[in-house]
């Protein structure tokens, strides 16, 4: 992992003004993704994770969005970039593909219209050529007699087939980066699993950084190799996925897995984390989790807690971890 | 263009429309050959004659002669060029000008979308008839004239249309794939959002063509249409009010042939509408 990470994002801080203030629906955000890495990105609804991958494709409206930070595609800066430099990288370097693909392809086009147009928009190549590419890749993503599929409308397709068409899509030009913002929450899970085993299998041949978006963890675990969990527009912990379930840092994260249901489990009640996501026009004036955390101190509700760089490379934001901590340690309400 | 004929003959209504069609476009093409007469011949001595198969009726003018002695069925015929022009050019250009604005509004939003939808409010505050007679007098009456005032007043209908569907098309999921995907915008709103509204945008303007036939009319009635001297339907109608009690054929002969070609025009945009819709293919 020496060399220079594809995908670079600083301190990627987004807000949102609306007409009850403005809202930082992400703030602070850093991470880095090597060439063929799997990062996956975690956390409950409203915790920043589709404005984190849609503001790398800048793909916000801007206003009421206002984007700071960096992010770097191989060195280069994308928040800089002009609207027509970004067209040329979307779809081309980095893609994305949608959660729900039951309306994420036109329902007026062919799919052999709609997946040549991509290859056309990026690539010069007559429409033949075109055509022989979009075969090449609807088989190579398990999409059976593909040359019939072109010809077909989106509503000919069951789910699994649309998102299959939708990946297909996405790697036509065999992008750096593909940003899959929970692809499979809308399949059932037979198709999910299907859907989860193509990805790694094209991360694997194809060698592309794959950021999986998701609130299953579930999915998380058999799929990446680093998660990153998010909380009220923050990264509070990340770490390689093994780390993550067996030893976790974050009170949150330890939240969560206490929640997961487990096969065989019948006795006592579900855990649950106490309180609810505070709204994120007013957010706690020290640590976002503080007002749910069973382990806050006085600190934690005074002063932000700094991202702290373990040894071992992870990456927890908690004043747990701090030397602070043990200073004032007695300060546990 | 074998699937088109295919569906076409499915629809007997679309058969229908595109028959009347036909024989309105065959009239207006070849109206000078199919002519008995010099539609602008007056003959006193022979005004207001019934049509031919009527007990007053004479074999020399199959449709009659008008207040003037001119023969109806030449007219009429003659008529259909103007009238045909006037209907297409006009649902053109209120068409295009109201969807290219329309697209910019919806798509946009922002101050675009507010400054395009105060000047559509403007409009519709003027009645329809002020609007046209203001812009006819102030350009005076020609058959461009009447094309451009046929657009001018018909093309707030689209754009209003038009935006709105754009502004619930423009979030949807299929087009934030194309964007991700690196569409432009123009890309995203000339190929991917506009055939979606077109069907809608050809039901406006089968309606509005018809609309454009009577307010062509409405100017000749007036005095601010097209020359005088160039036979429209419009005119005959509104030449005939005058002897509506005494000889109904005169206004029921050019009312019939505008009501036929705007039914035609419906029905063949109705099947269209159907045609161009994969959504309905099922």
């Amino acid at each position: 992992m020496s060399e220079r990470p594809v995908l670079e994002v600083n301190d990627l801080t987004v807000t949102f003004k609306t007409k009850y203030g403005s809202a930082a629906a992400v703030s602070g955000v850093s991470f880095a993704l090597a060439k063929g890495e799997k990062l996956g990105l975690v956390g409950e609804s409203g915790s920043g994770k589709s404005v984190t991958s849609k503001s790398i494709l800048r793909l916000l409206p801007s206003p009421p969005a206002q984007i700071r930070g960096s992010i770097k595609l191989d060195g280069e800066e994308l928040l800089t970039k002009s609207e027509q430099e970004m067209c040329h990288c979307r779809g081309n370097r980095i893609s994305m593909i949608f959660q729900e693909p039951m309306v994420s392809l036109n329902p007026l086009y062919t799919i052999g219209n709609q997946l040549g147009e991509v290859v056309r928009l990026h690539k010069k190549v007559s429409r033949a050529e075109a055509d022989k590419q979009v075969i090449e890749m609807l088989r190579t993503v398990g999409i059976p007699s593909p040359e019939t599929r072109l010809k077909q409308y989106p509503f000919e397709l069951s789910g699994g087939m649309r998102q299959r068409a939708m990946i297909a899509m996405a790697l036509l030009c065999d992008p750096e980066v593909l940003i899959a913002d929970e692809p499979t929450t809308a399949l059932d899970v037979t198709i999910q699993a299907q859907i989860l085993d193509l990805l790694k299998e094209l991360n694997r041949k194809m060698g592309t950084s794959i950021i999986l978006i998701t609130h299953d963890l579930g999915v998380i675990a058999s799929m990446v190799d680093t998660v990153a969990v998010m909380y009220c527009g923050h990264i509070v912990e990340k770490a390689p996925v093994r780390q993550l379930f067996h030893d976790p840092l974050h009170p949150y994260t330890k939240g969560l897995l206490n929640s997961i249901p487990k096969v065989g489990r019948t006795e006592g009640d579900l855990q649950t984390i106490e309180g609810a996501v505070p709204s994120i026009y007013n957010l706690p004036a020290g640590c976002a989790f503080s007002n749910r955390c069973g382990e806050c101190g006085r600190i934690c509700k005074e002063k932000e807690p700094p991202t702290l760089q373990l040894e071992d490379g992870r990456v927890v934001k908690c004043w747990k971890y701090t030397p602070q901590w043990g200073e004032e340690g007695a300060n546990h309400e | 263009m074998k699937a088109l004929w295919r569906s076409l003959k499915q629809s007997k209504t679309g058969m229908i429309g595109l028959a009347i069609v036909l024989v309105v476009v065959v009239c207006a093409i070849f109206a000078y050959q199919l002519a008995p007469c010099d539609p602008l011949q007056q003959d006193l001595m022979n005004k207001l004659h019934d049509p031919a198969w009527t007990a007053t009726g004479t074999q020399e003018h199959l449709l009659g002669t008008d207040q003037l002695g001119r023969d109806v069925l030449s007219r009429l015929l003659v008529g259909a060029r103007i009238t045909l022009l006037v209907a297409l050019a006009g649902t053109v250009v209120g068409g295009v000008v109201g969807v290219v604005l329309g697209c910019l509004a919806g798509y946009y939003g922002g101050w675009v979308d507010a400054v395009l939808m105060r000047l559509v409010d403007i409009q519709l505050c003027f009645p329809f008839t002020l609007l046209a007679l203001f812009i006819a007098a102030v350009l005076g009456g020609s058959l461009g004239n009447v094309i451009l005032i046929a657009g001018i007043t018909s093309w707030v209908r689209y754009a209003r249309l038009v935006r709105g569907e754009i502004l619930s098309i423009k979030e949807s999921e299929y087009i934030e794939a194309i964007r991700a995907e690196g569409g432009s915008d123009a890309r995203i709103i000339f190929r991917h959002i506009l055939p979606n509204v077109i069907s809608s945008v050809i039901v406006i303007a089968t309606l509005e063509m018809a609309k454009i036939v009577l307010m062509e009319a409405s100017l000749s009635f007036l005095g601010y249409g097209v020359p005088v001297t160039i036979p429209t339907w419009g005119r005959m109608l509104s030449e005939a009010r005058a002897n509506m009690v005494s000889n109904p054929w005169q206004c029921i002969l050019p009312g019939l042939c505008i009501t036929l070609t705007v039914l035609g025009v419906n029905l063949l945009g109705d099947w269209l509408r159907d045609y161009l819709d994969p959504k309905l293919d099922v």
